[in-house]
């Protein structure tokens, strides 16, 4: 056996998570029973307390997103995973960890819906919810993984970009890629980059946890190690006492903005596949980019040039990369597990350049690659 | 009562924002009174709240301090609990804030006995959006959306902690001041769930809808219609009606949460190294 083999290994979608949690330095669960997320939570009450890292059942899920606020505040990486009618629960307190920057990951392995929708049958109809569930402007960062080892490498992206940019980021993930089982070939510890948030020095005379650095981010102490300070959903000043200043605020909002839409270049992941000569780009992403490929190979081989370009970060969304493609390519097919929520990202950024098709399916069935490569044909 | 209370106030942000007549000055005095009774260590214990005019509190109190979203400061402190048991966590709520909202978080925090001390200031409304009924509101009182007085029978605060499984439950009133500190101090050094409820005065946003003069009228209120424990345990029902109790309501002994988890914890991993060694063996 050689060592590839070795440390290859059958892995569900949802368990990759769990493992790419522990490598970046999980050790703060709260959760919520909720289809199709739960094994998360089942494997991180068993294997949590391994790592001296504690697991908790909440009460709802509101409750489980204050207690990954209130574990993280207090120094530890934390996360909570949930499906759609978890995920609008927890809209309030994402944007509590938004305002007052506070690291943390929230998973959620999107189903069918609205409300109770098709529990176990997988959608993408959290795209835009994930951009704009919680009131009030606000930066975010999704992610959004088509493979098991991917589930594993974004969890600990997620980790990486929210203790960088101390925001919370949401690991967008489906049922097909949560309950698919795969080969994985998990990194070793030491090829691991893993990001801890920054930390203000000890001693300062006067301590603004909200003062920016350069890049926009404050170091904000973990409480009780070394500073008291206050922390709150309200505006506030750099002092991170609230006020209702107008210019305070005017200037706080578009900071928390810029943390994010200044640094897409580090943030933002994207695959392209067979563009290099392609007229015809297929813009898919999750479970649905898989379909994508497979039909791509089919046109392929008919002679059409067709290539794939898979968002990995949806938010920011890489309107760069689509800007570019869009001055290539006549057509662009967006096939998605919804009504067509990132057709419109594709849109805004293709900006009239390519002509823009959907791909739309809402029957809790994943888009087959039949499908995608029949609207090739035709269009 | 002469102690280092002061020295836990951020007395640079005061003036507060409480309007003249509001008892939460007087439940925020008796907490930092409590504070230098426990002698409690600044920079080793968190203050959370939730939302609403008491819950402006922690603005005020020189501790890390966390304002929460409305109903859930029970939640976010549980999080800063089990994270790092070492700290003393107090949790201050108004009367909507902790039944109404954030009714689900407090009855679970009962339930699962987490050391945290929960102060409750109960106005019996809710004031900071100006006066609408709360599930502490007495029946028939009167309220912006009550303007004919609430159809709703309140919940007993202390009862529903109690039967929920906090181990320490106690009420106080900003006219017995000196007794709501001692309230506090001892849910404080209690180990478990400790709810302090401490009835405070909202005249402008209650006091005045139900006819009940200003703020020093409503402190002889809470005077004429307060029992103490001891006592009010030998009258009837009927003789306690329109009147509440006052002191240690209850009190038990039961395992803490955050203990047992933390032993869980311990054990777990001891038995993992063990049978990673007999692996390797």
């Amino acid at each position: 056996m050689n060592d590839v083999a070795q440390l290859a290994r059958l892995m569900q979608g949802n368990e990759a998570i769990v493992e790419g949690a522990l490598s970046a330095g999980l050790r703060f669960f709260a959760g919520y029973p909720i289809t199709p997320s739960t094994e998360i939570s089942e494997l991180l009450a068993a294997r949590l307390p391994l790592y001296g890292g504690k697991f908790i059942q909440m009460e709802d899920e509101m409750a489980s997103m204050a207690a990954i606020i209130g574990a993280s505040l207090a120094g530890l990486k934390s996360l909570t995973a949930t499906s759609g009618p978890g995920f609008s629960l927890k809209q309030e307190n994402i944007g509590f960890a938004s305002m007052a920057e506070v690291p943390c990951v929230v998973v959620n392995v999107q189903r069918h819906g609205p409300s109770t929708g098709i529990p176990t049958a997988p959608a993408q109809g959290d795209v835009m919810q994930a951009r704009w569930g919680t009131h009030g402007d606000h930066s975010v960062i999704a992610l959004c993984p088509a493979s098991v080892q991917e589930s594993y490498l974004l969890t600990v992206e997620a980790f990486n970009l929210s203790e960088k940019y101390r925001t919370p980021v949401i690991l967008l993930t489906d049922e097909v890629i949560g309950h698919m089982r795969e080969r994985v070939i998990l990194p070793q510890p030491d090829q691991l980059k893993v990001i801890d948030r920054k930390k203000p020095p000890a001693g300062l005379e006067k301590y603004y946890p909200y003062r920016p650095g350069k890049d926009g981010v404050p170091a904000v102490a973990d409480f009780c190690d070394n500073y008291r300070f206050h922390v709150t959903g309200l505006v506030h000043d750099e002092s991170g006492f609230p006020t209702t200043d107008a210019d305070v605020a005017e200037k706080l909002i578009r900071r928390l903005n810029n943390k994010i839409m200044d640094n897409v270049d580090d943030i933002v992941l994207s695959e392209s596949w067979l563009t290099q000569d392609a007229d015809t780009i297929i813009v898919a992403y999750g479970a649905v980019s898989r379909s994508a490929r497979k039909a791509i190979k089919e046109a392929r081989l008919a002679g059409l040039k067709v290539g794939l370009f898979r968002p990995i970060t949806i938010w920011p969304f890489p309107e760069k990369e689509i800007d570019a493609l869009s001055r290539q390519a006549h057509t662009m097919i967006v096939p998605e597990m919804n009504l067509g929520q990132l057709k419109l990202e594709v849109e805004r950024a293709a900006s009239g350049r390519s002509r823009v098709i959907g791909v739309n399916k809402v029957n809790g069935e994943l888009i087959t690659p039949g499908e995608i490569l029949d609207t090739i044909i035709k269009q | 009562m002469q102690n280092n209370a002061n020295k836990y106030l951020r007395s640079e942000k005061l003036p507060h924002i409480w309007c003249p007549g509001c008892g939460n000055g007087i439940v925020l005095g008796a907490i930092t009174r409590a504070f230098g009774l426990l002698n409690c260590d600044q920079n080793n214990t968190v203050v959370v709240s939730g939302i609403g005019c008491s819950s402006r509190a922690t603005g005020y109190l020189d501790f890390c301090t966390l304002h929460t979203t409305h109903g859930r400061a029970l939640a976010f402190a549980t999080g800063i609990k089990m994270a790092r048991p070492e700290l003393k966590v107090f949790v201050l709520m108004g009367d909507g804030d902790s039944t109404g909202i954030g009714g689900n978080h407090f009855i679970h925090a009962a339930r699962r006995n987490i050391d945290l001390t929960a102060i409750i200031f109960n106005n019996s409304i809710y004031g900071m959006t100006g006066g609408q009924s709360s599930p502490l509101s007495p029946l028939n009182s009167r309220a912006t959306t009550a303007p004919q007085g609430t159809f709703e029978r309140p919940f007993d605060l202390a009862e529903l902690a109690q039967g929920a499984g906090a181990t320490y439950v106690a009420r106080g009133t900003t006219y017995h001041a000196n007794m709501l500190t001692q309230l506090i101090r001892n849910g404080a050094d209690h180990k478990g769930f400790s709810v302090v409820e401490a009835v405070t005065a909202c005249p402008i946003s209650y006091g005045r809808r139900n006819k009940m003069g200003n703020g020093y009228d409503m402190l002889l209120w809470q005077k004429e219609h307060s029992v103490p424990v001891e006592k009010a345990r030998k009258l009837t029902p009927l003789e306690m009606e329109g009147k509440f109790a006052i002191g240690e309501l209850y009190k038990a002994d039961a395992p803490e949460f955050t203990d047992i988890y933390e032993r869980f914890i311990e054990e777990k991993q001891k038995k993992n190294k063990e049978e990673r060694q007999r692996g390797v063996n």
